[in-house]
């Protein structure tokens, strides 16, 4: 009786590793780099290499991850030069000469380590008026949204961001302009100018527009090319560059108007 | 595995700038040729204004600009003013009608084509 045994199939690069191969992995800490050497594992993520170091080689470590599965975007580092959500990395598709750097998200004040502070990206978020606004009296009834109304699809393409501070990080404008809202608050605030319901729609567009605001972006697509949900904030900025700049042609007309009648 | 250890000087610079670096490069080259137009168009102005005081004065002044440094800039101005719109279409394409590019493809091709139109007016032999 023969047994037919499967032939293993050639092994993916991107998830097995050489038996016995090692990592060498930096890590800036303390306003230097620290070197750590770790053995590398199949499939194994940057989170998995971050974690094996503060368990095994030093537990004075500070990193911050909750759900590893890409979810929760706390997890987010910058990996060899490029803000990324390590859960979702594999060390394989990014290693340079079985080399890793591993730095803290930039633009955010660094907490210990690689954790960062997220305050000044969500006062931000709220600077842009990321929060619904229902008005005094909300009507009664349901808003009926057809779901491929032009503005219900604009919500669909932003509506998806976790806040991770990737696109943040990744933002050049922020790094120059420490005041400018950034990718993520700006793309909440387009999302909510497409909300049919929500009556704040004046103040929000105040609020996005002059220095600050979307009119800075330089559209250098960084954001768009980091994002790991794949959205595109550039694109939301640049609708609040066509609303913002509507709406203020409405003002002046209308002033023009009411001076002329 | 090793336990850590601390390595020599940091890197003396901050944190590196996120890659790539494409749209960084086209916002760039965008500005600069957008200043180098910005200073050229006073001289420009110059260079009209004298044809108010006669045709012999404009001349005159046309006659400095015939050797080869104004000749570099004039081809460096025409390269700057071609690359300096087709980035700018580019910006105008992203921005109203979202379309998701290729940048360093996209911003490449920009590039060539604003050297391109600065070949055609060396070939043009202006």
């Amino acid at each position: 009786m023969s047994v037919s045994v499967p032939v293993p199939a050639p092994a993916d690069p991107t998830v097995e590793a050489v038996p016995g191969a090692t990592l060498r992995v930096r890590i800036r800490r303390d306003g230097g780099f620290q070197a750590f050497t770790v053995a590398r594992r199949p499939a194994q993520t940057i989170l998995d290499v971050v974690t094996e170091i503060q368990r095994e080689q030093d537990p004075t470590l500070a990193y911050r991850f909750a759900c590893r599965v890409g979810m929760c975007g706390s997890c987010a580092m910058t990996v060899n030069g490029r803000p990324r959500w390590t859960c979702r990395t594999r060390v394989a598709a990014v290693a340079e000469d079985d080399g890793l750097t591993l730095e803290p998200l930039r633009n955010l004040p660094v907490v210990k380590d690689l954790a960062v502070g997220m305050e000044p990206f969500f006062e931000k978020w709220t600077a842009a008026h990321g929060a619904f606004e229902p008005g005094d009296a909300p009507p009664a009834d349901f808003a009926a949204v057809a779901p491929d109304s032009p503005a219900r699809r604009a919500v669909d393409a932003g509506i998806e961001c976790i806040n991770c501070g990737v696109c943040y990080a990744a933002c050049d404008v922020v790094a120059w302009n420490p005041d400018y809202l950034g990718p993520a608050a700006l793309n909440r605030a387009w999302t909510l100018v497409n909300d049919v319901r929500d009556r704040g729609q004046a103040a929000r567009l105040e609020a996005v527009s002059g220095d600050a605001g979307c009119q800075s972006c330089h559209t250098h697509m960084s954001c768009t090319e980091h994002c790991p949900k794949a959205l595109a904030p550039t694109f939301a900025i640049a609708g609040l560059k066509r609303a913002t700049a509507r709406s203020a042609l409405k003002r002046l007309s209308a002033r023009h108007f009411r001076r002329s009648a | 595995m090793s336990a850590g250890t601390q390595t020599a000087a940091p890197r003396p610079r901050s944190l590196r700038a996120a890659r790539p670096r494409a749209g960084f490069a086209a916002a760039l080259l965008h500005r600069l040729s957008g200043i180098a137009l910005a200073l050229f168009l006073p001289m420009h102005f110059i260079a009209l204004g004298t044809a108010l005081q006669g045709a012999d004065r404009l001349e005159s002044f046309l006659g400095l600009t015939h050797n080869g440094f104004v000749r570099a800039a004039e081809w460096g101005l025409v390269s700057a003013l071609a690359l300096h719109m087709v980035l700018g279409l580019r910006v105008l394409a992203l921005e109203w009608f979202v379309t998701r590019e290729r940048t360093a493809l996209v911003v490449s091709a920009c590039v060539a084509a604003g050297l391109a139109v600065g070949l055609l007016f060396l070939l043009g032999g202006a």
